[in-house]
């Protein structure tokens, strides 16, 4: 067998921080062969990038340093080289492409500068030679007339298309190795199928190696050959991809697995996996794992599981899985979750309708010329029908720029609507003004995407959620209002002392359900998720979806999804409607939209969606007794 | 391109019309031509006869806004308001009150002597800002950039009267490098404008410094700094090339908005230095209490930061291809 193309040898990535060392990489070994897939999964913050970072060389210095290890390109060690030596690989014979296509290419230059720069580095070239490549390239990746787009400057592309020239600059050198650090995650569905299909292409016709960094577990399993399961700076689960979607291993595997949302899993809770990854300064001394493991066993904690071959071509480091650790003294179990899932229903018999939308436009002027006159209008939402019905969720899915968000806002009234009546409860909300829409406000509560962005960073917990209560129950007293911030926080999962902190002091997945607590302390009866759980890792978004789920049954709420997500619609819709342009295409219940799609854009979309075979979900069994 | 600076100066009309009234309320209103004569008169002893002279005599006794006893157009413009102060808008600056010299003409003989300390001051200040805020941001987090950024803070906490009498004791008096102060016609001036260049950008350094190295900072850490570098750029071109035009954007702004302000001159500089520019002109106009003057340049300075701001807009389409022009 030859080389392989990349080799990492216990590779160690640490960071000095002022709480100590922090072992962002700890000890990582893989190998890629010539034309090979490798992914590496896990949640946010296990080192996934980190290791991705360390292979280019680009590790922040001076904080962060590899500590040991070694990294081999086609045989040689690269993490020694000098640093002219290591420009002459990065760009070159190890090239990358980012998550965020939007912002990773340069503003102020066009696209050609910035492909023939690469070029020109790498590569004894003219300036027109470097021109023509660019082109050849941008021919390639597939984008429409590079003639003219070699001028362009970046802001005039959309997502999908600065990816695509995100990955000519990576290719125009033909790299060995190609690191994807998830590549597809900021695009919508159909540009993400394009995209992975794009580099599956490049794959096959040069043989490139790739690296694909991913949380996305159906992406794994369509296109990588060998995955390595990473968590808290560890490989826990090494093998080919279809051992491991079959037989996983590893307790985390599993669980990271169930924990997808997809139409099998309708009525039932997710998996989750309780608390969070442990912070890089403060392992565990034994498996990494221990703490948060369903199936934790005395001597977890203190002894490291080493990664071992326990079945053919599977590597796994749990000592479950390990006949002499089993047979010792360590093996009492501490803790035993049920393999079962519990159910989940909410109560759908109440059928009747507590919103309806008729013909609902929201058109903005186009303004243009010396005086800025109104030129056109620009028709994002174009007169659309909904139906939302009590104790139900109705998803509204789409693509970025169909109108969704605006349809949503325009619902709740944060935007006025052109024309449409919008009933709620029989009163249309379209025709009210500021005064008399007041009552309808805390029956109408909003959950926005960004956990980050949407919390005031100067207010604390107490004070966020107080405000809402204060304008819209004015009648409350200041011991009422306490009394239901305690109550909303217990709901949500979150403890009562939490109320006094602030925003920066909550990670995402809590910041989410302060978002949640918010919007249920002033009892609404209808909630509008817009993509309240896209930005989450899978593990805590199935958190956040067993809670609305939940909340719903309790409190018989009624939601309108909005998402771009199909698998999550899939797991908590009852009914769907599909928005394309400004109008609604296909409305039907979930189960009809999913089985039998009868819009082309319907199953556009939904061929788009990686999907993982269903049988494989119900092998998914966590290992021991 | 054409039509956004149209627009731009169509905007700024208004607000020249606005700033021109705010001006006259001010010096007609809240301080009356009455108060004017008083002042000039000398506060005590004054007669109101000698009141109502001095102002036929500079052309106050006039109403302010609205003058009841004339018919027609005249109500309008029979008034103090209209004689001086809209005149302004069209940049006629009147006489002044206390010796009747012809403020315009006055203002285009010393604004020269204003640009001669300012252009080269701006210049070569910023250049000097620009490349230390570069080299602290690139070796950012050693103990060069950590000591560069306590000795900005130091220098901008030190007052500028400071760095002129230092300046002035250290290299005009003991080294005799320069002359203390003092200004020349032509050519001449050029010695008499070295001492408050030098000490003007010193005196501006660690503003400057620290400003632009934040800005160098926050380019440094955006998702296309990290591509150039995986692209397998040195450092040195990352940060001149990629991080450079980047980091112009918020620059300008700071920057491109004090230009037509070169024209005004220092009020300071120029009082110590003894240059005959228009900041010592205006200090002059205050001391000797000339509200024709004073108001002439308080306008100016309006009109002077409304063109800076123009400036701006139009300097960031140049440098922003993400501004358009619609």
């Amino acid at each position: 067998m030859s080389t392989p193309v990349i080799q990492v040898k216990d590779l160690k990535t640490y960071f000095q921080t002022p709480k100590g060392v922090a072992k962002a990489v700890d000890g990582v070994s893989f190998e890629i062969p010539k034309g090979g897939t490798f992914a590496l999964v896990g949640e946010s913050g296990c080192g996934k990038s980190v290791t991705a970072l360390s292979l280019i060389q680009l590790v922040p210095e001076p904080a962060g340093y590899i500590a040991g290890g070694e990294i081999l390109l086609n045989g040689r060690d690269i993490a020694g080289l000098t640093e002219r030596e290591k420009r002459a690989i990065r760009g070159n014979k190890i090239s990358m492409i980012f998550q965020e296509p939007m912002t990773s290419l340069n503003p102020v230059f066009t696209i050609g500068d910035q492909i023939m720069e690469t070029i020109r580095l790498h590569q004894r070239k003219t300036s027109a030679e470097a021109r023509t490549l660019a082109m050849e390239m941008f021919g390639k990746v597939g984008l429409p007339n590079p003639e003219s787009l070699i001028n362009e400057y970046p802001h005039r592309l959309s997502g999908g298309m600065r990816q695509r020239v995100m990955i000519a600059i990576a290719l125009s050198c033909k790299p060995d190795l190609l690191i994807a650090d998830e590549p597809t995650t900021a695009l919508d569905v159909t540009i993400q199928d394009q995209i992975i299909e794009l580099i599956r292409e490049v794959k096959e016709s040069t043989g490139t190696a790739i690296l694909l960094i991913t949380h996305n577990l159906a992406l794994v399993y369509r296109n990588a050959g060998t995955v390595g399961v990473m968590y808290a700076g560890k490989i826990v689960e090494l093998t080919a991809t279809k051992n491991l979607f079959r037989n996983p291993m590893h307790p985390y595997t599993v669980k990271l697995l169930r924990s997808i949302p997809g139409g099998e899993k309708r009525g039932k809770a997710l998996d989750t996996i309780s608390g969070t990854v442990p912070p890089a300064t403060s392992y565990p001394a034994g498996c990494h794992f221990s703490g948060r493991c369903p199936r934790e066993m005395e001597g977890c904690a203190s002894v490291y599981p080493e990664l071992t071959e326990r079945a053919a071509g599977h590597t796994v480091a749990c000592h479950l899985h390990d006949p002499e650790f089993m047979a010792g003294g360590n093996s009492k179990p501490l803790r035993h979750e049920p393999d079962a899932l519990p159910p989940l229903t909410a109560p759908y018999a109440e059928r009747e309708v507590l919103l309806d939308v008729r013909a609902l436009k929201t058109h903005y002027p186009v303004r243009k010329g010396l005086f800025k006159k109104i030129t056109g209008f620009v028709k994002a939402v174009d007169g659309i029908d909904l139906t939302v019905r009590k104790g139900a969720t109705l998803a509204l899915v789409g693509e970025s720029g169909c109108g969704k968000t605006t349809a949503g806002k325009s619902i709740i009234q944060l935007i006025r609507p052109t024309a449409g009546e919008i009933l709620f409860k029989g009163s249309d909300l379209a025709r009210m003004d500021e005064r008399t829409i007041k009552p309808f406000r805390s029956l109408i509560q909003i959950i926005f995407q960004d956990p980050y962005s949407s919390l005031n960073p100067r207010l604390m917990i107490k004070d966020t959620i107080e405000e809402g209560i204060k304008v819209l129950k004015p009648g409350l007293g200041k011991a009422e209002r306490e009394r239901k911030i305690t109550e909303v926080l217990d709901r949500v999962g979150l403890t009562p002392d939490m109320m006094y902190r602030y925003p920066h002091e909550f990670s995402g997945g809590q910041r989410q359900r302060i978002g949640i607590a918010r919007a249920l302390a002033v009892d609404p009866e209808f909630i509008v998720c817009d993509e309240a759980v896209s930005a989450l890792d899978v593990s805590v978004q199935a958190q956040i979806l067993n809670l609305l789920k939940s909340i719903q049954r309790d409190f018989g709420l009624s939601f309108l999804f909005i998402t771009h997500d199909l698998s999550v619609v899939e797991y908590i819709a009852d009914e769907v409607a599909v928005m394309y342009d400004g109008k609604i295409v296909e409305r039907n219940s979930t189960v009809e939209i999913f089985s039998n799609p009868v819009h082309d854009y319907t199953k556009k979309l939904l061929a788009a969606i990686p999907k993982i075979d269903e049988e494989l979900v119900k092998l998914w069994k966590l290992p021991g007794k | 391109m054409l039509t956004y600076i149209i627009r731009r100066i169509l905007y700024a009309v208004p607000i020249v019309i606005g700033v021109n009234v705010l001006t006259a309320v001010l010096f007609f209103y809240v301080n009356t031509p009455d108060d004017m004569a008083r002042k000039t008169l000398g506060e005590k002893n004054v007669t109101p006869a000698a009141i109502e002279n001095w102002k036929r005599d500079h052309g106050y006794n006039l109403p302010t806004f609205l003058n009841a006893k004339e018919t027609g157009v005249s109500t309008v413009t029979q008034t103090i308001f209209f004689q001086k102060s809209v005149p302004l808008l069209w940049f006629d600056f009147g006489r002044s009150d206390r010796n009747n010299i012809d403020i315009g003409g006055e203002i285009k003989k010393r604004m020269w002597a204003s640009l001669a300390v300012s252009i080269p001051m701006f210049l070569i200040g910023i250049l000097i800002d620009l490349t230390f805020a570069m080299i602290l941001a690139y070796y950012r987090g050693t103990y060069l950039d950590i000591w560069g950024v306590v000795l900005a803070v130091i220098m901008m906490s030190v007052s500028t009267l400071f760095y002129i009498i230092g300046g002035q004791f250290v290299l005009g008096k003991v080294l005799k490098m320069f002359p203390v102060s003092g200004y020349d016609t032509g050519l001449y001036s050029v010695k008499f404008v070295i001492l408050p260049v030098i000490i003007g950008i010193i005196g501006g350094i660690g503003v400057g410094v620290r400003f632009y190295r934040t800005v160098f900072l926050e380019e440094i850490n955006k998702d296309y700094i990290r591509t150039a570098r995986a692209k397998g750029l040195s450092e040195a071109r990352v940060l001149f090339k990629h991080a450079l035009k980047n980091a112009m954007i918020p620059v300008l702004t700071n920057v491109v908005v004090s230009i037509p302000f070169l024209f005004y001159g220092s009020l300071i500089m120029e009082t110590f230095f003894a240059i005959p520019g228009l900041g010592n002109f205006t200090i002059d106009a205050i001391q000797s209490q000339d509200f024709a003057i004073v108001r002439s340049m308080v306008y100016l300075g309006s009109i002077l930061y409304i063109i800076g701001l123009i400036l701006t807009d139009i300097s960031y389409t140049l440098v922003d291809p993400r501004v358009r022009f619609e």
